[in-house]
C-alpha cells in the first residue's frame, strides 16, 4: 500500500466523520470547529490530487474567512440551541431512509462506468506537465486568458455579496450622537462667539 | 491504488451527509447553512478529482467559481440571519413567515 493511498484513506475518514459530527453535534460552536477540520482535510485531499492552488485557497478562504464568519455569528447570537434540536429524533428515521436510498443510487456508478473514447479529445485545457509549469502558474494562464470574463463575473458576485451583507446588517440608530462634520465646518464664529467687556466687580 | 471511483464514492457520501444534515436540523438554520457548505465541498471534490484524473485544468477553474459562490452565499446567508435575529429574537425556521406573499 502506497503512502498516497494511506493518505487518501486517512483524509477521507477524517472528512466523512467530521462532516457527520458537524451535522449531529449538540453545540453549534463544536459544529463549526468540525467544519474547519473538514475543510482542512479537504485541502489535504486536493494536494493529493495535485491541485495545490485550490487547496491553499480552501485554507485561506474557507478556514480563514467563512468558518470564522460562522463562528462569529454562532457566538454573537444568544440562542437556546437545545430547543432547536427538539425534533431531531423525529426526523431521524425518515432522513436516514432517504439518505440510504440516495447513497445506494449514487453508488450504482461504482465500478460499472467507463470513459468514452472521445473524452480525451473533449478536454478544454490539458494540464501541462508538472515538471515544466507549476499548478498555480498553469491555472493563472487559464483563468486570465480563457476564462477572464467568468473570473470578472466572480469578482462582481463577491462585490455584490459584500454590498448586500453591509446593507443588510447596517443599523441606523436614531437617538445616538454622532459627529456631523459638515455642520462643524459651516459654523460661523461670528454667530457663535460673543465678546463681552465685563467691568470689574460687577459680573455679568 | 486509489482510483477515480474512490474519490467519487467518497464525495457522494459527503454529499449525502450534507443532505442528511438539512433533513435532521430542520429548525436550526445555522446548521443548514453549514450543510450547504458540506454539499458544495462534495461538488468541489468531484470537480477536482475529475480534473486530476482526466488531466483537464478546467475542473479546478470551476472549483474556484464554486468557492466564490459558496463564500458569497455564506456571507449573505449569515447577514440575513443576523438581520432576522434582530427583528425576531430567534432564528427558528418556523418563524420565517413574515412575508406572506
Amino acid at each position: 500500500m502506497l503512502l498516497i493511498d494511506i493518505s487518501f484513506y486517512v483524509f477521507s475518514t477524517v472528512i466523512l466523520s467530521s462532516a457527520l459530527l458537524v451535522v449531529v453535534s449538540r453545540n453549534p460552536v463544536h459544529s463549526v470547529l468540525w467544519l474547519i477540520l473538514m475543510f482542512l482535510s479537504c485541502a489535504g485531499l486536493f494536494v493529493l490530487l495535485g491541485a495545490e492552488f485550490v487547496a491553499m485557497l480552501l485554507v485561506i478562504v474557507y478556514v480563514g474567512a467563512v468558518a470564522v464568519l460562522f463562528l462569529f455569528v454562532v457566538m454573537m447570537l444568544d440562542i437556546d440551541f437545545g430547543s432547536l434540536r427538539s425534533e431531531f429524533a423525529r426526523y431521524m428515521p425518515i432522513a436516514g431512509l432517504i439518505c440510504i436510498i440516495l447513497l445506494m443510487e449514487l453508488s450504482l456508478v461504482f465500478g460499472v462506468w467507463q470513459t468514452a473514447e472521445s473524452a480525451e479529445q473533449a478536454r478544454a485545457v490539458i494540464t501541462p506537465d508538472l515538471s515544466q509549469v507549476q499548478n498555480t502558474a498553469a491555472l493563472g494562464h487559464v483563468i486570465y486568458s480563457k476564462y477572464i470574463y467568468l473570473f470578472q463575473t466572480a469578482g462582481l458576485i463577491l462585490l455584490v455579496a459584500m454590498i448586500g451583507a453591509i446593507v443588510l446588517t447596517v443599523r441606523d440608530r436614531p437617538n445616538i450622537k454622532r459627529q456631523d462634520v459638515l455642520s462643524q465646518i459651516y459654523r460661523d464664529p461670528k454667530e457663535q462667539l460673543k465678546i463681552i467687556d465685563v467691568e470689574s466687580g460687577k459680573g455679568l | 491504488m486509489v482510483s477515480l471511483e474512490h474519490y467519487l464514492l467518497m464525495s457522494a457520501t459527503l454529499f449525502i451527509i450534507g443532505i442528511f444534515g438539512i433533513f435532521v436540523n430542520r429548525k436550526n438554520i445555522i446548521i443548514i447553512l453549514m450543510s450547504i457548505e458540506i454539499i458544495l465541498m462534495a461538488v468541489n471534490i468531484n470537480l477536482v478529482a475529475f480534473s486530476s484524473f482526466m488531466n483537464d485544468l478546467v475542473g479546478q477553474v470551476f472549483t474556484l467559481f464554486v468557492l466564490t459562490v459558496a463564500a458569497a452565499e455564506a456571507a449573505i446567508g449569515l447577514a440575513i440571519l443576523v438581520c432576522f435575529y434582530r427583528s425576531k429574537g430567534s432564528i427558528l425556521v418556523d418563524d420565517v413567515n413574515m412575508m406572506k406573499g
